[in-house]
């Protein structure tokens, strides 16, 4: 399996300003995400998960070491293009990244700016709407829209470009619960079937379960990094990070701190119901 | 004791009279007594941003009437101009309106427009700082060069500095890591209990919800479906989930459980499941 | 309040006018406009007049929607009506007290500025509802070509406008949110003199000005993200292409605007 994107030995520090001195995100940091992989990236405020993620498609260039994405060397001025058009990015601020004033319009703005012909970028844009659930949209003022219906536009508004990996950073942090289901629904259908690598910076436990492989960040550090299940039964390591296990694995840890004896990686609420039912009617 | 805030049968209805017309609140009515901590939970587009404005007197009902005290915030203009102020609302991503030179001037605008004295709003400025966990440094720099959890704070300072009777606030954890969330939590209850203060939270955590609420308010298109304890809202779990709401992670399970045969009530939050499951056990070892 | 705004806005349709090209449209609106000046007498305004009112019935736009458009209008309508009444001078005399008089040719020059300014509004709005932002800048832009052997920054100008237009009613909302949020902390925004409704005012533009500012950082990365390049090597989806019915909408510009200049010719 090839590397979608390869960061080794990144170091990062963001530029001080006036005489305050800089601050550094990353030392020595090593990270691969495997084409066609969903991967959840985990952790507090600070711990330098978005910063990562602005690394991926080159809004940030390291200080130190190097990033490739599809091969290419993000530091190289002349692949940008190629890279973006393979790697798209969607951010937090639904409003803030809509550029049209018609749903059809802005998706159809990523191809247009990579120079396609008309009745290609008309099939584009049908076809992503198709994807993200939105067609009957298409002709709406992207203001009307929930929050939700946004971030589903500007997903399209990728899509179109045809890229070969998506990151997005932090998308739900602004949406209802509904919202939320949409956006993630999205993404893990668009994972799933049309093989698009996923890399998702969230501070949501129930979303990281979504994804096959979850990566906890810490002070530019990676702390776990490992399937869902193995990186949320260590609770003990995630409560030192300042983040909490789902429901589900802390209430069996807090039973086994009253003398019960229950796996950790039941994170479903069915599979969770079943060993307390069984470990009750002993 | 006579509640604090009442509201009667309130009806509201936007764009009135044209064809735009839609009704966001239909007859709703209940009270709120010093120092609870309610919940507001509901469906987006249920009616709780328009509730909470009519509360403070941002919004005047189509028909109904809001009690502060017994008096109809209405009835004069005076009453309505209080309302403001005893009265505190706090809106998501509060921290998109500070806008002045510091931290200081920003938190004492609310008691500057209330007219007190220097005196009087120093010492709401310190204190209400104080009960945000903002330190004296922070109250001299500008606003903008803070974090965003930070200048939440300050969002949240400014309206405590009113010493509102009753807090209301809508997702005030919105956006923010659990750290953040637990820290602006643990602030609006400290506020609780030192002013004995009556708290409205409109959240979409239901497990944050069931944890710290004494009353849950359930809006559902437009009208108030149900006004109970959390322990009584969350038994009628279907009727949560038909109105498109979470239920916390627990009761979930414990449903499962129950649907499984096990002897086990419904239960919201993670204590009282650890509880209920040890009282389980414990039944089960002495069979 | 502020949703009464209908600047900007593009009711969605499929009549023949929202078909036309946009160039087409401009253009045409512009001939109307000459037209509308030209025209020397009632003659020639019931005949533009007809033509408005055929163009308003068939792009299907609710005639109360170009009304209400007026509202904000009204005072400068009002002003020209008083302005041309009082002020004309004539030979038949209506009315006359203390310094004031009115003739018929006052009345009837202010029936004809208002009916002007009037037609010229309509026209304009029949423009903005029936033409996307995006086809409208498009056309712009495509009108403004030649322009560009001037160094004149077409593509940039036209962009800006188009963001513009798409964030008008998002920074709308913004608004009434900070407006809100700030009387609830006791803001007053109506009374008090012209100076004290001023400094009221800094609550709400400040975190506006704040906020339109990360809008733009914000966006500006988001278009880069999506290879955004400027003007150079863009297409477009939507190619603009004249058709039939913009042969036909030329013609009737022109006829219109030729027998105008005729019926000008004879005082009508």
């Amino acid at each position: 399996m090839r590397d979608m994107i390869r960061a080794e030995h990144l170091s990062f520090s963001y530029p001080g300003v006036d005489d305050t001195p800089g601050v550094r995100v990353f030392a020595d940091l090593d990270f691969r995400v495997e084409e066609g992989s969903f991967v959840a990236v985990l952790g507090s405020n600070g711990c330098g998960k978005s910063t990562l993620a602005k690394h991926f498609n080159a809004i940030l260039l390291p200080s130190g070491g190097k990033v490739y994405v599809c091969g290419y060397d993000t530091a190289d001025e002349d692949k940008l293009i190629a890279i973006r058009r393979n790697v798209g990015m969607v951010f937090q601020n639904p409003d803030n990244q809509i550029v049209a004033n018609v749903v059809e319009e802005d998706v159809a703005f990523g191809p247009e700016n990579l120079g396609i012909s008309s009745a290609e970028i008309r099939r584009r844009v049908d076809q992503a709407l198709a994807q993200v659930g939105m067609s009957e949209y298409a002709q709406h003022a992207p203001h009307l829209l929930s929050g939700g219906q946004k971030q589903r536009i500007a997903i399209a508004g990728i899509i179109a470009m045809e890229p070969r990996c998506i990151v997005l950073d932090e998308p739900t942090a602004m949406l209802d619960p509904r919202g939320r289901r949409e956006v993630m629904d999205t993404i893990t259908k668009l994972n799933r079937e049309k093989k698009i690598t996923v890399v998702l910076i969230t501070h949501h436990m129930d979303e990281a379960a979504q994804a096959q492989r979850v990566v906890v960040m810490h002070q530019g550090g990676i702390a776990a990094d490992g399937t869902p299940k193995a990186v949320f039964s260590q609770v003990e390591l995630l409560h030192s990070l300042g983040l909490a296990a789902p429901e589900t694995v802390e209430l069996c840890w807090r039973l086994n701190q009253e003398g019960f004896d229950l796996p950790l990686d039941r994170l479903d609420e069915t599979e969770c119901a079943q060993i307390l039912y069984d470990a009750v009617k002993i | 004791m006579e509640p604090i805030l009442q509201v009667q049968n309130l009806n509201y209805f936007y764009s009135m009279g044209t064809p735009f017309q839609h009704q966001a609140l239909e007859n709703v009515s209940f009270s709120v007594s010093r120092g609870e901590f309610i919940g507001i939970i509901g469906h987006t587009g249920s009616g709780k941003s328009t509730l909470m404005q009519q509360l403070n007197g941002l919004l005047k009902p189509t028909s109904g009437t809001v009690l502060l005290d017994g008096q109809d915030i209405w009835s004069d203009k005076s009453l309505t101009r209080q309302a403001r102020f005893r009265i505190g609302l706090v809106f998501q991503y509060p921290e998109y309106q500070l806008f002045e030179e510091t931290v200081y001037k920003d938190i004492s605008f609310g008691p500057r427009n209330i007219g007190l004295s220097p005196e009087e709003i120093d010492r709401r400025v310190r204190e209400a700082a104080a009960v945000v966990g903002l330190s004296e440094a922070q109250l001299q720099v500008s606003p903008f060069d803070l974090s965003g959890g930070q200048k939440r704070r300050v969002a949240i300072a400014g309206v405590i500095a009113m010493e509102p009777e009753v807090l209301i606030l809508d997702e005030p954890t919105a956006g923010l890591d659990p750290a953040g969330r637990e820290g602006i939590l643990k602030n609006i209850e400290d506020y609780r209990k030192t002013h004995n203060a009556a708290i409205l939270m409109v959240s979409h955590s239901m497990d944050d919800v069931a944890r710290l609420t004494d009353r849950l308010l359930v809006m559902n298109g437009s009208r108030l479906a149900m006004d109970d304890t959390p322990a009584a809202v969350f038994a009628r779990a279907e009727e949560l989930t038909a109105m498109g709401l979470n239920i916390p992670q627990v009761t979930r399970v414990f449903l499962e459980l129950q649907r499984m045969g096990l002897p086990v009530p419904s239960v919201y939050t993670l204590d009282q499941a650890v509880d209920a499951l040890k009282k389980c056990r414990g039944g089960g070892r002495h069979a | 309040m502020l949703k009464d705004i209908t600047l900007g806005q593009y009711f969605p349709g499929n009549s023949v006018i929202h078909r036309l090209d946009p160039r087409t449209k401009l253009i045409v609106l512009v001939v109307y406009i000459v037209a509308l000046f030209l025209a020397a007498n009632w003659v020639s305004y019931a005949l533009i007049a007809a033509f408005l009112l055929t163009v308003i019935k068939i792009s299907t736009i609710p005639p109360k929607s170009i009304v209400r458009g007026m509202k904000p209008l009204v005072m400068i309508l009002v002003f020209t009506a008083v302005l041309n009444l009082f002020f004309t001078g004539g030979e038949t005399v209506l009315v006359h007290f203390w310094i004031v008089t009115i003739t018929a040719e006052g009345l009837e020059r202010a029936i004809f500025m208002v009916l002007r300014i009037l037609m010229l509004i309509s026209g304009t709005f029949l423009l903005t509802y029936t033409t996307s932002p995006i086809s409208l800048t498009d056309g712009l832009e495509s009108l403004m070509g030649p322009l560009k052997k001037l160094r004149v920054p077409v593509h940039e100008l036209s962009m800006m406008m188009c963001i513009a237009l798409r964030f008008i009613p998002t920074l709308i909302e913004e608004t009434d949110k900070i407006m809100s949020a700030q009387k609830a902390r006791g803001a007053d925004f109506e009374t008090g003199n012209l100076v004290e409704k001023a400094k009221a005012l800094i609550p709400i533009l400040v975190p506006l000005f704040i906020s339109a500012f990360r809008r733009a950082d914000e966006l500006a990365t988001a278009m880069e993200c999506r290879c955004y390049q400027g003007g150079e090597g863009r297409t477009k989806m939507k190619l603009l292409r004249y058709h039939l019915w913009d042969y036909e909408a030329f013609a009737v510009g022109g006829i219109l605007i030729a027998a105008v200049c005729v019926l000008r010719a004879f005082g009508l």
